[in-house]
């Protein structure tokens, strides 16, 4: 019997809302761009943190990078014609981190320097490390060929590298990496070993601005790839002094010992003590500010922070815009109760009751944003699928957002289609038969 | 005039049915409607008793208060005061659910123009009143059928109104009227807006149902329906002012 009255409803709602075609699909557009954006913008969310989220876990969750940066009292100096310039983190520094920090498991030191590569007569920019043997294990690359350096290169100063995937692509080409020699400067390396990149290949996206080898950033910014090579080796054959040519004042001379120092600390909970103890170490023996600490885990925060806040915004603009698209369903469903006063007048004399008046009308609605709600949910799944595909932004389509978007759909069908069906239930039967 | 008074005290006193009980009293029943500040007297202390099976005629001018009547006693409306019992019920009692079920189960409305519902084709038409009574799809639409064949309209079931002449749109309304075979019938000038022939397979088709013994009451200006009523009473400014038994 129920079912029976609901079936006969929703047939007598679809008869009707099939009778005003043009005007029921323009009135469900609201709830189809609503939910809609409500799903593709939660994806689009989703997306950035988890990808933001990736490549912080990438640098490292235990890991503490201190960089080398230049002291802002001598950025400013730099345009009286005076010597050499001195900053930025020592072999010492590192020594004292590995020495007198306990939690301390790992301690990389390295120097980045940005150089022209030689293969043949081939050549690339390309960003040279001089590490150590145990990068590896805190840096987000994987050995895919050959070997990485080992302690016996460092202990030799051996003329040894590692390049990684994108320099083969681009140097190599089509040949056998392992057993080349590159020349950079005017020494050659032999390749003994192949990494896959630093970076993932689509994007050297700027979240890892100022967090990954930061300093030398904007020279690495067009360098293509890494090569790594034994620190000891980096040390002998390039020095520690760089020369840089600035058009008024002439040549500049800096001296850095080393770009960067990571350190990885026993585990998680570890890292901020650690931390503190590394920015007291490094106070005491640094007089200038010349070095700058970053902690992946503090990026992730903030990042997961962010993250959520766009979220709250981008769902509160599209919840917004649902909100709209339900006060046009009342608009129009109001339009739609006084014009057919006459036929609820008709009902109502042939025995209709208060209730059944509001269910049609009530099922009416709910039929419009239910239509509205699936049609929007198709759209929105497939809106981040387009965004990813021609934008290239990541994007993650979350089954609580499909839930999200259509409760409120729905919620929205009962709400605004309580009142005008209200209006109809109560209209005087007389006066609706009187109607014109 | 006597005999109304005498059914009605009929009522009062036993308050059960009898074979000469009449199908539907009032007694000083009144309607008053609140036009701004000033109060319109439409319906002043009627009395009126009808039996079952009779065929009546409600006549008057315009504004007199005909239609006004006709709503009260098909249920549309309360009186603002006085009683109206139908079948021994008192309706100024009840509410508006037990009204539309009263509605829908023993009136049939006819009305001057035609009032069938656009989007619904013939037969759609008239299951609607069988809808709202929960009389399951098959036996509605079979009885719905019926009625159409009955008036005529046989092949014109899934015609839409608008493609219907306004004699045929009445028709419609009449077997929609009949569908949940009603005690009482009422029409309010059901030939008002029918051009004289077509007013006449209308006036057939009432003939056809007072024989069967349904009670008609209907609104005329129509001098032919008021002949073939059995009783036409006047109304004039809400008041009844003549009663003419035509019965020979
Ligand atoms: N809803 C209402 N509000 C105010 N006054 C009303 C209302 N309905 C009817 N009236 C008044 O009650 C009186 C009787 O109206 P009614 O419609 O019954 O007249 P009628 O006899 O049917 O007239 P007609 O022949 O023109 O249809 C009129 O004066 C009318 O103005
Ligand atoms: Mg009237």
């Amino acid at each position: 019997m129920f079912l029976f009255r609901v079936k006969r409803t929703v047939k007598l709602g679809i008869k009707s809302l099939w009778m005003h075609r043009m005007r029921s699909i323009l009135t469900t557009l609201g709830i189809i761009f609503g939910v809609s954006s409500v799903i593709a913008m939660l994806a689009i969310g989703e997306g950035a943190s988890k990808h933001a989220q990736e490549q912080i876990a990438k640098m490292g969750s235990q890991n503490i990078i201190i960089k080398s940066v230049k002291p802002p009292e001598d950025q400013e100096a730099t345009g009286q014609q005076q010597s050499l310039l001195e900053y930025g983190l020592t072999y010492s520094d590192a020594e004292r981190f590995r020495n007198s920090i306990p939690e301390v498991e790992v301690v990389v030191p390295n120097r980045i320097l940005s150089k022209k590569v030689w293969y043949r007569n081939r050549r690339i920019d390309t960003t040279v490390i001089g590490t150590v043997p145990w990068y590896p294990e805190l840096a987000p690359i994987e050995l895919k060929m050959g070997r990485f350096i080992s302690s016996v290169d460092t202990h030799y100063t051996q003329g040894i590298c590692v390049v990684d995937e994108m320099v083969v692509d681009k140097l190599f080409v089509f040949d056998y990496p392992l057993g080349q020699d590159v020349k950079i400067g005017s020494d050659y390396y032999r390749v003994v070993g192949v990494v896959s990149p630093y970076e993932s290949k689509s994007n050297g996206n700027n979240l890892n601005n100022g967090a990954s080898s930061g300093q030398t950033q904007s020279q690495e910014g067009t360098n293509v790839g890494r090569i790594y090579i034994p620190l000891t080796t980096v040390r002998n054959r390039f020095g520690e002094i760089s020369i840089q040519i600035s058009g008024s004042s002439g040549a500049n001379a800096e001296r850095v010992e080393l770009q960067e120092i990571i350190v990885k600390a026993g585990n998680i909970g570890k890292v901020l003590p650690t931390r503190d103890i590394i920015d007291t170490l490094l106070d005491r023996f640094h007089k200038k500010a010349d070095y700058q600490i970053t902690i992946p885990i503090a990026l992730l925060k903030q990042a997961k922070e962010s993250a959520r806040i766009f979220s709250i915004v981008l769902g509160s603009i599209a919840a917004i815009s649902l909100l709209v698209g339900g006060i046009g369903i009342m608009n129009i469903m109001l339009a739609t109760v006084s014009e057919r006063t006459r036929e609820i007048g008709i009902r109502r004399a042939l025995g209709a009751k208060k209730r059944d008046i509001m269910l049609q009308f009530l099922s009416e609605t709910l039929l419009l944003t239910l239509i509205g709600g699936i049609s929007g949910i198709i759209l929105g799944v497939v809106m981040p699928l387009l965004v990813t595909h021609f934008a290239n932004m990541p994007t993650v389509i979350t089954v609580y957002s499909l839930v999200l978007a259509f409760g409120i759909s729905a919620t929205i069908g009962v709400m605004f289609g309580m009142y005008p069906a209200y209006r109809a239930a109560n209209m005087d039967p007389i006066e609706s038969l009187r109607h014109e | 005039m006597d005999k109304s008074e005498e059914a009605m005290q009929q009522v009062a006193e036993n308050g059960k049915l009898n074979k000469d009980m009449p199908i539907l009293s009032m007694k000083k029943l009144s309607k008053n409607y609140l036009l701004g500040e000033v109060e319109v007297h439409a319906l002043r202390e009627i009395n009126l008793a009808i039996q079952e099976g009779e065929y009546i005629a409600i006549m008057g001018p315009s504004g007199s208060g005909k239609s006004t009547l006709l709503n009260m006693i098909g249920c549309l409306d309360h009186p603002s005061s006085g009683s109206y019992y139908l079948g021994g019920e008192d309706v100024s009692l009840l509410d508006d659910n037990r009204l539309s079920l009263i509605r829908g189960e023993r009136i049939g409305f006819i009305f001057q123009s035609f009032n069938l519902i656009n989007q619904l084709n013939v037969v759609e038409n008239i299951e609607v009143s069988m809808y709202y009574q929960g009389i399951a799809e098959r036996a509605s639409f079979k009885r719905a059928k019926e009625l159409a064949e009955l008036v005529g309209l046989g092949e014109r079931l899934h015609h839409r109104p608008f493609e219907l002449s306004g004699g045929q749109q009445q028709r419609v309304a009449i077997a929609r009227a009949l569908a949940n075979d009603p005690l009482i019938i009422l029409a309010d000038e059901p030939t008002g807006n029918l051009d004289s022939e077509s007013g006449t397979d209308i006036l057939v088709i009432l003939d056809r149902l007072h024989k069967e013994g349904k009670t008609l009451i209907s609104v005329t200006h129509d001098e032919r329906i008021a002949s073939h009523a059995e009783r036409v009473i006047h109304l004039f400014d809400g008041k009844i002012s003549k009663q003419e038994d035509q019965r020979v």
